[in-house]
């Protein structure tokens, strides 16, 4: 594949051909608004906030379409592609809800961020507005189609990566509707509630439930960590509000999934708060569980452990450790089966 | 091209069945082995629904038709294996006709797949659970591993023999040596050697004598022989076959320690319970499937106050056996520093991508596929593998073929505790094939009574062509239908692995 250059706002720029224009100027540092591009699906080019001028081209393009070709001169900030711009933004906010300080993805909203980059307060257009019932009754995504910018990323997303292919467009016009089939809730269709629509809706029309109500986006905590479930190993960040786990957000850093995940990554990790959690050692008295102390129950274990040793020899003595145990617990369990306990009985559920 | 063999990848492990859908889309073929209709089935280019147990033969099928026709990979046999002269006798004995009778597979199909799947430059073979799972679980992975090397796909990128692992840190527990027959790094504790090494590391004397493997560890506690016990993390009364054998063990041990997460069945018969830390309360890693080894990192403080590596420290201390450890970082780096495999992984390196062993040293990138060049054992060997009927087959008095598995929702014993998760898919839903639903007369949502030689269970029930006839259909998530209370406690001899994969049940409406 071989290197072209051009020129974007004044920046000689290198590229291998076939790169978009979106692309070419990202690689340069400049950020092109998008709505419906993103690197890991298919474009469309619909949304068309991401046009740029071209020297030469006597209508202004859409960048994340237009392949950059040599010689190439873009400005992408001139006053007609600013004025584009907020008429494409205009446009869409005449039938958004402007409740942003309540709206649970404020902070993480891309139309909220660049009606504040081109300083577009409100709409010189009038209409009807959207009013569509919420569609909370499952216990993962909160859908709010007022909200919806018709960009189809959670459309191709749904498609193109878990292949789920539970959504579409329904409906022309006005009536337009990113939906699933039979325009049902998301409950009684075939989602497998996977949450990646929900990662690339770049509004809040698709939310995670359990990030209501608690903080603010930016305030959110994220620790990368890898998931718990199945021996995929994705990667993920928790988010993490008031020490407890709020939810979990994909990121694509992560090299093993990049921003896919299941439900169980992406929705099941609420077990860690489960109010049956055991927080203190118990200890078995006449057939009854009685909270202890860890130095009592450690004191026990250490003295039982010992007596039947003592008595029994060291293979009376077996240990289960555990596959959903980190490395780290996994090494100390054979470590103390061997060394304190002096028996190779160790073992665990691989087979399950 | 892609063949899976008994793995339901998209239920057990979504993401990377995503990424076969993906592939399958892009043009890559996609063969799948299932009895069930499983999602990746709809998208197959060959959909091969084989009768459950009938593994053996359709693999022996695909190699004798491959080396009838010439299409075997001559030089890859001539320099990378031995023994292809058993082979070939062995499956001599399996012409397409004998086959299809055996396994439900049309004849075309034997030959369209024999011949796509040897003619295509990569292929790739995954399998899990639905292989394992047969009291002849060892020989179906050699009869896969056979089929590879007999057709040069292996070795090379995009090609090999996959075992997709099953919960999130398999891999790392075996690695770790949580198994009775190695140390860290698959260092034989019966290898004087490495004996000595670890004696000299850990300044103790040790066995050298091989230890007991699980279902061992439940007849002897069963005899009274093994007397004590330390659980972690395991609740092998809902997720080992028969679990009444596993309950009388458990009851007749004089002391058991578990130390688990939640109040599970196993927990119910301890004498002390230590409440553990979960994943998002600890620093570690986790080692996936591909031999990644990744961090997990501490969240929130742990509910019980101490994690779990603290506690098993602390336990050591109290028996006069000091582990000093500040954080699981250096837990780590003792283990690397005398696992060769491992030795040039630390927490540095992988904090941001993770690292594939074997990564001997610092310098060492990791490894992102095993076997090229060589085998570990030099060089490949063919081993002849004859069928073996299911240690259980439906008769006359349990005529169904009861097989299981995992559903998406689930996965083994921790989802049941996710309340958004239970409250969507909160019971167990046996499936049926509408031909069986309609002689027994029952429907979608109703509740039956499934019985084996071992015990008996009620579920509810879903009418789906998902199974073929005669076939019922159950997952192991639910404490209120715990199906390996019915399961055969037939075992592979070699690994020990469950059959749970088939056994004979009668079916009942309730
Ligand atoms: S949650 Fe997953 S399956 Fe459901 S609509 Fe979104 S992307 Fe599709
Ligand atoms: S729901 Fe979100 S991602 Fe889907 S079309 Fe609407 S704004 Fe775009
Ligand atoms: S997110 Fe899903 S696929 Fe990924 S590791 Fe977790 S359980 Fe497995
Ligand atoms: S981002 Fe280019 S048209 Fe939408």
């Amino acid at each position: 594949m071989g290197l072209i250059k051009l020129i974007i706002d004044g920046k000689e720029v290198e590229v291998s051909s076939g790169t978009t224009v979106l692309n070419a100027a990202e690689q340069a540092g400049i950020h092109i608004p998008r709505f419906c591009y993103d690197k890991e699906l298919s474009s469309c080019g619909a949304c068309r906030i991401c046009v740029v001028e071209i020297e030469g081209m006597r209508n202004l393009v859409a960048s994340c379409v237009t392949e950059a070709a040599p010689g190439m001169v873009v400005n992408t900030e001139t006053t007609a592609v600013v004025e584009a711009r907020k008429m494409v933004l205009e446009l869409l906010i005449a039938d958004h809800p402007q409740d942003c300080m309540t709206c649970e993805k404020m902070g993480d909203c891309s139309l909220a961020t660049y009606c504040h980059r081109y300083g577009v307060k409100k709409s010189s257009f009038e209409g009807v507005q959207h009013s569509y019932p919420l569609d909370d009754n499952n216990p993962f995504i909160v859908r709010d189609m007022n909200k919806c910018i018709l960009c189809g990323l959670c459309v191709r997303a749904c498609n193109e990566l878990p292949g789920k292919d539970n959504l579409h467009f329904a409906n022309r016009g006005f009536d337009r509707k990113a939906t699933t089939c039979g325009d049902v809730p998301y409950v009684d269709s075939d989602c497998t509630f996977c949450g990646t629509c929900v990662t690339f809706c770049p509004t809040g029309a698709l939310t995670e439930r359990s990030l209501h109500g608690t903080v603010r986006r930016w305030e959110l905590e994220k620790v990368r960590t890898t998931c718990p479930f199945c021996g995929t190993g994705c990667n993920f960040d928790l988010c993490v509000h008031d020490d407890k786990v709020v939810g979990v957000m994909a990121t694509e850093e992560a090299v093993v999934n990049g921003r896919s995940l299941c439900i169980k990554g992406k929705f099941g990790v609420d077990y860690v708060h489960n109010e049956k959690r055991l927080t203190t050692p118990l200890i078995k008295k006449d057939g009854e569980f009685v909270p202890a102390s860890w130095d009592e129950a450690l004191d026990l274990i250490a003295d039982r452990f010992a007596e039947i040793k003592e008595k029994n020899g060291p293979d009376s003595f077996a240990s289960l450790s555990s596959a959903r145990c980190t490395n780290e617990e996994n090494y100390l369990m054979q470590k103390f089966t061997r060394a304190v306990m002096g028996t190779n009985n160790v073992d665990h559920c691989a087979r399950t | 091209m892609l063949l899976l063999v008994g793995t339901n990848t998209t239920e057990a492990h979504p993401v990377i069945g995503y990424r076969m859908k993906q592939a399958a889309r892009r043009g890559a073929k996609l063969i799948v082995v299932d009895p069930r209709r499983i999602e990746l089935a709809e998208e197959a280019d060959y959909w091969l629904r084989i009768q459950p147990g009938t593994d053996i033969p359709l693999l022996n099928g695909l190699m004798n038709i491959i080396i009838k026709e010439g299409l075997h990979d001559e030089a890859f046999i001539a320099e990378r294996t031995d023994n292809f002269e058993a082979l070939k006798e062995t499956v001599e004995k399996y012409p397409p006709e004998l086959v299809s009778e055996m396994t439900g597979v049309p004849v075309d199909d034997l030959y369209a797949v024999a011949r796509l799947y040897a003619t295509t430059d990569k292929a790739m073979t995954f399998y899990t659970l639905g292989i394992t799972e047969h009291i002849c679980g060892t020989s179906n992975v050699m009869s896969i591993a056979n089929l590879a090397m007999l057709t040069g796909h292996l070795g090379r990128p995009h090609t090999g023999v996959n075992p997709i692992r099953g919960q999130n840190n398999v891999q790392g527990a075996c690695d770790m040596g949580a198994l009775p027959n190695v140390f860290s790094g698959y260092q034989r504790v019966t290898d004087p050697a490495i004996n000595e090494k670890f004696e000299k590391a850990w300044g103790v004397p040790l066995s050298d004598q091989l230890g007991l493997m699980i279902p061992d560890m439940f007849d002897k506690a069963n005899e009274g022989k093994l007397k004590s016990m330390y659980i972690l993390g395991e609740n092998p009364v809902l997720t080992d076959p028969n679990s009444n054998h596993i309950r009388s063990g458990l009851a007749n041990l004089e002391f058991l320690v578990v130390h688990e997460l939640f109040l599970t069945e196993t927990a119910e018969y301890a004498d002390v319970i230590l409440p553990a830390a979960s994943f998002a309360e600890t620093d570690g890693t986790f080692t996936n499937t591909e031999r990644r080894v990744q961090r997990v990192r501490k969240a929130i403080t742990p509910l019980p106050e101490l994690t779990t590596w603290q506690a098993i420290i602390a336990l050591s201390n109290r028996m006069g056996y000091a582990m000093n450890y500040s954080d699981p970082g250096e837990i780590w780096d003792e283990m690397a520093s005398y696992s060769p495999s491992m030795a040039g992984i630390n927490y540095d390196r992988i904090d941001a991508k993770g690292i594939q062993w074997p990564c001997p040293t610092l310098e060492h990138p990791g490894t992102g596929y095993l076997h090229s060049g060589t085998f570990s054992r030099g060089k490949g060997l063919f081993q002849a593998i004859d069928h073996v009927p299911p240690g259980e087959s439906p008769d006359e008095e349990y005529p169904f073929l009861l097989s299981t598995g995992r559903i998406l929702y689930h996965y083994n014993v921790t989802t049941p505790y996710s309340p958004g998760i239970q409250s969507l898919w909160s019971e167990e839903r046996a499936e049926v094939n509408p031909d069986d639903a309609d002689r027994l007369g029952v429907h979608t949502g109703d509740m039956v009574k499934v019985a084996s030689r071992r015990g008996e269970i009620t579920t509810k029930i879903q009418v789906t062509d998902r199974v073929p006839p005669g076939l019922i259909w159950m997952s192991f998530h639910h404490t209120a239908s715990p199906t390996n209370a019915i399961t055969s406690d037939a075992v592979d001899p070699i690994t020990k692995t469950g059959e749970y994969k088939v056994c004979g049940v009668r079916v009942e409406k309730l």
